[in-house]
């Protein structure tokens, strides 16, 4: 019969001979092998400790954004939510008041903004459809929750800390992330 | 002022340092069984290209207390129908065997404390390695006794394996050891640890007898390639397959104490016990004083002692365990007429020494 592969490999059904049959020397043999993987480096990563370096385009979990005055950008237009392929998005707005000038940036603000993370694919479809630069997907992953209404991110978990008030958490919730990486097909 | 009279007559100076000694080595034992499975996952770990336990403390060295609060927490099962008395008495006496072993092992020479001699062996008996073998021997019963009390089949048979093995291999074991009796001439292991101090290590000139004797012993340990008793994945873990908690932990154990001190009874026998290699042992004693020489005399048997160890973890991790039938062939028909053309020959070599090498 005509093998299916090349890779077919006859069994060796052979004697073995008197040094094959004093086994110590295969097993000294194996005794070598083991004992270079011992010493290889290994390529587990500890975690929580160290991180692999991510892509510059990855998508992590979404934030809203602010201006540099701490303001926040979203004027609850709807346009993520009409962009989101996985209907993760809802959201109420609001009109803002006098006196909310340094609150909102514009007169129309979201006074609920919801994501269900686990509905959310991380498509990142809601940071290009945003006219604002108000939502965008930060480096942040993996959530961890007893509950799965606890996936469900209000504005009090999305809004990134106020520039003005936290710098550093603001940069740090911004992250290195490139955002309109070449060539993706929407530079301006 | 009355006063007992057997108790004067009782030396309790000997009695306070033997005392010590005791504790001491115990305590030592078990340390160093507690770290050797942290050793052991730690080497498993890296032949597998992994990292091993490194969470609990820096390089996760707290893991075996950690490991040991676990046991120590679990729930306590007792089978229903298990004979309760000899369920409780295996794992004791699994331990017991497994300890009993360090009374004979000479550690060092003598320390000189408050210009007594203090020797580093618990009980220097004339017939050492005998006892040695006999308290081996007994080891079966703490795994026979876990076995058979624990009412279920998996047990039953890795108890039944258990035992037939460790006869089976103790023969090789002991015929081995009678060609170096042989050389010699006696029984005492502080005896054979000076004449290696002296002359050169026993391992040159039974090499053939050392082998034989480190397979019985990896059988002996129930180490892969022969722990077909407790093989995991064939038995459940075999004759502990219904113990649960410290009793399991008992076990597990007694295992690392025996592969402590089988490696320490190979060092012993073959490879000059707590002789430092390449050094005169006497020059140095006047050089750095008694007291030094011993207590390196002492590290320097136990990293021979890890060296060993490490090889039984290292093996463990290279080789797949045998088939029983291939255990059994390999014990009754290589080891054994091996190790007593090893001793024939080197009755006959000894014979021609004597009669100044003339037939």
């Amino acid at each position: 019969m005509e093998a299916l592969t090349n890779r077919v490999k006859p069994v060796d059904r052979r004697k073995m001979s008197i040094w094959e049959k004093m086994y110590l020397p295969a097993v000294l043999k194996g005794m070598v092998i083991t004992l270079k993987h011992f010493f290889t480096k290994k390529v587990t990563i500890n975690y929580p400790e160290e991180t692999r370096p991510f892509s510059p385009v990855f998508r992590g979990l979404q934030i809203l954004n602010r201006d540099e005055e701490g303001r926040e950008n979203c004027t609850a237009c709807g346009l993520c939510a009409l962009a989101c392929p996985a209907e993760a998005i809802t959201m109420e707005c609001a009109e803002r008041k006098v006196g909310e000038e340094h609150l909102y940036r514009e007169e129309k603000y979201a006074a609920k903004y919801e994501i269900n993370m686990l509905r959310c694919i991380f498509c990142g479809l809601c940071e290009e459809a945003c006219p604002k630069d108000a939502v965008y997907l930060s480096e942040t992953f993996a959530p961890a929750n007893y509950q799965r209404k606890g996936f469900i991110y209000g504005k009090e978990d999305l809004l990134i800390p106020d520039p003005k008030t936290d710098p550093e958490g603001f940069a740090r919730a911004k992250g290195s992330r490139i955002k309109h990486p070449q060539g993706h097909g929407n530079e301006h | 002022m009355y006063s007992n009279p057997i108790l004067l007559t009782i030396d309790w100076t000997l009695f306070i340092e033997k005392l010590v000694l005791i504790v001491v080595v115990v305590m030592i034992s078990l340390f160093v069984a507690m770290y050797s499975t942290y050793v052991e996952r730690k080497v498993a770990a890296f032949m597998q290209d992994r990292r091993g336990p490194n969470r609990a403390g820096p390089f996760g060295i707290l893991q075996p207390l950690a490991d040991g609060m676990k046991l120590f927490f679990k729930e306590e099962i007792v089978p229903n129908f298990s004979s309760k008395f000899l369920f409780i008495l295996g794992p004791i006496l699994a331990m017991l065997t497994a300890i009993m072993v360090s009374a004979v092992i000479p550690w060092g020479d003598k320390l000189n404390i408050f210009g007594r001699n203090v020797s580093l062996q618990i009980a220097d008996i004339n017939i050492g390695i005998l006892y040695v073998f006999g308290v081996v021997s007994l080891g079966v019963y703490g795994i026979m006794i876990g076995g058979w009390a624990s009412n279920n089949k998996f047990s039953l048979l890795g108890a039944m394996r258990a035992a037939s093995q460790i006869i089976s291999y103790e023969l090789a074991l002991g015929i081995a050891l009678i060609s170096l009796l042989l050389l010699t001439g006696t029984l005492s292991l502080n005896e054979m640890v000076g004449q290696q101090k002296d002359g050169i290590w026993n391992i040159l000139r039974q090499p053939l007898g050392f082998l034989i004797f480190l397979v019985c012993a990896f059988a002996e340990t129930n180490r892969t390639p022969f722990d077909l008793p407790e093989a995991e994945n064939e038995l459940m873990g075999g004759y502990h397959a219904e113990y649960s908690s410290m009793k399991l932990g008992f076990y597990l154990f007694a295992e690392y104490v025996n592969m402590f001190l089988s490696g320490a009874v190979m060092t012993t026998l073959y490879f000059g016990g707590y002789d430092i290699p390449f050094v005169n042992d006497a020059n140095l004693m006047h050089t750095i004083g008694q007291n030094w020489t011993v207590i390196l005399e002492g590290l320097v048997f136990f990293i021979k002692i890890s060296l060993f160890i490490f090889l039984f973890m290292w093996v463990r991790w290279t080789v797949p365990r045998f088939r029983y039938d291939q255990l059994m062939n390999l014990g009754w028909k290589i080891l054994l007429p091996l190790s007593l053309f090893n001793m024939l020959l080197t009755g006959a070599l000894i014979l021609l020494k004597q009669n100044h090498w003339h037939f």
